[in-house]
Parts: C-alpha cells; structure tokens; sequence
C-alpha cells in the first residue's frame, strides 16, 4: 500500500505518495539520495541514523516515513557545507572525534541537541546523554572532548 | 516487512473505529512497534497512526496531574509538575532508553511495549507470548535477564518498562477509551501474569485506546524516587530497579510505597509486605523483613538469581539514603 506525504527535508518539501513499510531512513537515502545519514542496526540501538524531526533528535529507521505528516526533518547535510561547517563539524575534525567515520553524521546530529541541553553539563552527562549513539571505533573520549568545546565556547 | 493498511487518524473517534479491526495496530512513536514489525514479531494488518491527536498534554488538574497518552518521555521526564509531584516517574523515564527513543516513545506507547527476551524476539525459537502453544525456550535456556516473579511454566518473560514501575508505586490511573465510553483502571490492575496464556498482557481490550495516565497528588507521591541498576552505565534495560516512596512522622514510616522492576514479568508491589514497615523505623531488621516477604514468592534459575540480592541491595540503598547494607 501507498499512501501520500507531506513534509520537509532541510527545508526542501516533500510531497509523494510513498510505501507505507518505508522508514524515514530508507526514503532519505534511497528516494531523496541524501545518504549522510547512515544505516547501522535498523534496529534503534546505535544511533548511526540520528537526524532531527521537529528540532528533536530521532531514530529514523524506527519512523515509518508515512508518519511525519507536517513534519520537519533535518539531516547532517542541512547542517553545515564543506566551506561553512557547523560548529560541532568543525570540533569533530579538531578533537579527532572518529576513526572510520561512520557513526559520525549520527553523532553530529544527536550532539546538536546535547550542546542546548543545561542538565549535560559534565564529560559525565555528556556520556550519559549520548548513550544512543555507539561508536565501534571507540572514539567517545574525543567525542564528548568536542561537545564540550561547542557548549563552553559555542564554537570552535 | 509484511504488507498492512495505513490508517492516519484525524481524531480519537477516526482512532476507536479503525482499532475495531481485527489485525489493527496503533502507532504513536514507533519505537517499539516498527522494530517488532522489521522483525516479523508484530505483523498488523492495519496500522492506525495516531499522531495528530492531542494527546500530549501535561496538566494539573484539581488533586491529580494528568499526562496525555502521546506525551513524549523526554517531555515528561523534565516537566516541573512530575519533579514536584512524582519525581520517580521523571528519574524513571531519565533512565530509560536514549535521547532520541525518550524523544520519540510516548507514555501510552511506553506502558505497551512488548517485552525484550530474546525468544520472544527471534522468531526461530518457540515462544508462547508471540505463538501460543509454542513453548519456552527461555525456561531452559539463557536467561540471567528473565524475570523471577510472577513466572509460570509458559513464560518468564521480564516486563521492560521503567515508567510502570514508577507509576506503580505512585498509585497511577490508566484512562482508556472505546466506542463503548470510558474507563480507567489501577495500574496495579492493568498488567497481566502470564499464567497459562502469556500472551495477554494487559487487560486492555482490542478496541481500546490509552488517552492518558492520572497520578494523583499527595504527599507520598510528593517523595518518590526511583533507583535503576543495570549492566551497562546508560542506555539498558534493567536487571534491578525500585521505586519508593515514602513518607515518615520523625524516624517512623507513616506511609510507604515500594513497586520493583527488572524482576517481574508485570511491574511488581507488595502492599501487604509494605505495612511491615509502617509504624517501624527504617532498620537493617525493619527492611530485611519487608524484603523477606517482598521476595518469598519469588522463583529464581540459577543465572538470575543475582537478580534478588540486587533488589534488596537496591531497596536498602533507597530506604537507608544511601548507606550500604
């Protein structure tokens, strides 16, 4: 079955009639090619696929897609461009916060709501508040290093 | 993915007609449901989506504070009226899952969930919860994370959640609706053993809706709190966890309230075993004979058994304030 959408993708609308089985994940990389986001467990428990709906960092391969109606969806790619990165892009690269870099966009998209939350304000409660994202390469130590330079400084 | 029909609610009526459907499903986070429909566990035929309804309000009313079925856990857990009136529901919720599922998962969702045994999951094994007559493959296999109360020779399944729980212990309402009215029940009396048909959980009807949880105010509810221990640091479920409340007249407990969780195949409270500890201070003695009779119903494998000596280490934690036992 389909069924038709509306909502927005960095801004941009979309409007289709979709797959009712496909999640917001598989639509962004296989329908609207924005492949930053990426597909890790499909299953909610690594976070690889973190992007924001309505400001809130979500799990998009546990949204099916026919489900955002009005929504706003924002990814790693409506964040920042290879000449203006995004503050946290910038601390990642700075802090060496990631070897292969697959978890990385994931990182990024769940840190945008860490560095605004007042109750993460240790190494501590950073670890704690990004626990839904795993990091197989074992980067954490130079991940909350850069978060915690985007909250104390606001930039890099 | 089996295929289904997607049903999206412009209102509770538009929900309570499509639910009569046999097959149907309601989705409101999906956090639970669309992992469990990838893994063939749940497969509807109907999925009703039920987003749109405002069902997300956090409110006050007259002795109780209500909160909406869609409310999101993260909302919940940071509202100032569940830090002043209920501060277990919000350290509960703060302990569950990760950012992202507390922002998406709802409380009405989170009261739903299925359990997260791993036979239950994997449907290549037996499992009388997801197939009725099939067996249990826990019963005589890994289980060090199942439950040692309330089990039956169907199932041993442990009940996941953190916020039942904590609403358990504060003595909250479930509001659900149907085409028939209104209702709302105990959540003392929402949950099921298993029994001999594990796979009815709840005593929610096929055609019900939760449209929200009342807790009432009181000054019991007022000194809540809830206390998790798990394997990991974050983001796991839990082997032991228990909420408390309790209120005292100087060193003499007055009013008390403990609900366990990780242990139960259903969020699991004692009442009888609380008046034990009512009159009493709150003693190494007072607590190992609440404890006693907390637990003497319990049946423990010999991979979970470390299951209870958590409990009671995490119940002489809370009631002592901190000191060990």
């Amino acid at each position: 079955m389909k069924t038709r959408v509306s909502f927005t993708v960095n801004g941009d609308t979309i409007d289709t009639a979709i797959d009712v089985r496909a999640t917001l994940l598989d639509v962004l990389r296989e329908e609207l090619r924005l492949t930053g986001t990426k597909k890790g467990c499909d299953h909610g428990q690594c976070g690889a696929c973190t992007v924001l709906v309505d400001g809130k960092r979500t799990l998009s391969c546990l949204k099916f897609a026919a489900s955002l109606e009005g929504c706003a969806v924002l990814t790693v790619e409506g964040i920042g461009k290879p000449d203006a990165l995004h503050p946290l892009q910038a601390a990642f690269i700075k802090h060496d916060a990631f070897q292969c870099g697959f978890c990385t966009s994931g990182q990024i998209m769940s840190a945008l709501e860490v560095i605004g939350d007042p109750l993460a304000n240790t190494r501590e409660a950073v670890r704690e508040k990004m626990s839904g994202n795993l990091c197989r390469c074992g980067a954490y130590p130079n991940i909350v290093s850069a978060i915690m330079e985007v909250k104390s400084n606001g930039t890099v | 993915m089996e295929p289904f029909e997607f049903v999206r609610a412009a209102g509770i009526q538009d929900v309570l007609v499509a639910i009569r459907r046999p097959g149907s499903r309601i989705l409101a986070g999906g956090t639970s449901l669309v992992d469990l429909m990838k893994l063939g566990v749940e497969t509807p035929s109907t999925v009703v989506d039920i987003n749109a309804l405002p069902l997300s309000m956090i409110s006050v009313e007259g002795d109780a504070l209500t909160i909406g079925a869609l409310a999101s856990n993260s909302d919940v857990a940071v509202h100032p009226a569940i830090e002043q009136h209920a501060p277990a529901v919000g350290q509960a919720l703060l302990s569950g899952a990760s950012g992202q599922i507390r922002n998406a998962a709802t409380v009405g969702g989170n009261l739903l969930q299925r359990t997260r045994c791993t036979y239950f999951r994997a449907r290549d094994w037996p499992c009388n919860k997801r197939e009725p007559g099939s067996g249990c493959a826990a019963i005589d296999g890994i289980n060090m994370g199942h439950a040692v109360l309330g089990t039956s020779r169907s199932c041993i399944a442990v009940h996941p959640s953190d916020l039942a729980v904590a609403l358990l212990a504060v003595d909250a309402y479930v509001h659900l609706a149907s085409v028939a009215g209104e209702r709302r029940i105990a959540i003392g009396e929402f949950y099921c053993q298993p029994g001999d048909i594990p796979s009815r959980e709840t005593v929610i009807g096929p055609d019900e809706l939760i449209t929200k949880v009342e807790i009432p105010i009181t000054n019991l509810n007022a000194t809540s709190s809830y206390l998790k221990l798990r394997g990991r640091a974050s983001y796991e479920f839990a082997s032991a966890s228990v909420a408390t409340a309790i209120l005292r007249d100087g060193d003499i407990v007055i009013d008390a309230a403990v609900a366990v969780g990780g242990l139960g195949t259903v969020p699991w409270r004692n009442r009888t075993a609380e008046k034990l500890l009512i009159g009493k201070q709150l003693t190494q003695e007072s607590i190992l004979a609440f404890c006693d009779a907390l637990f003497a119903p319990a049946s423990a494998t010999p991979s979970n058994a470390y299951k209870l000596a958590l409990a009671r280490g995490a119940i002489h934690r809370t009631l002592r304030g901190g000191a060990e036992w």
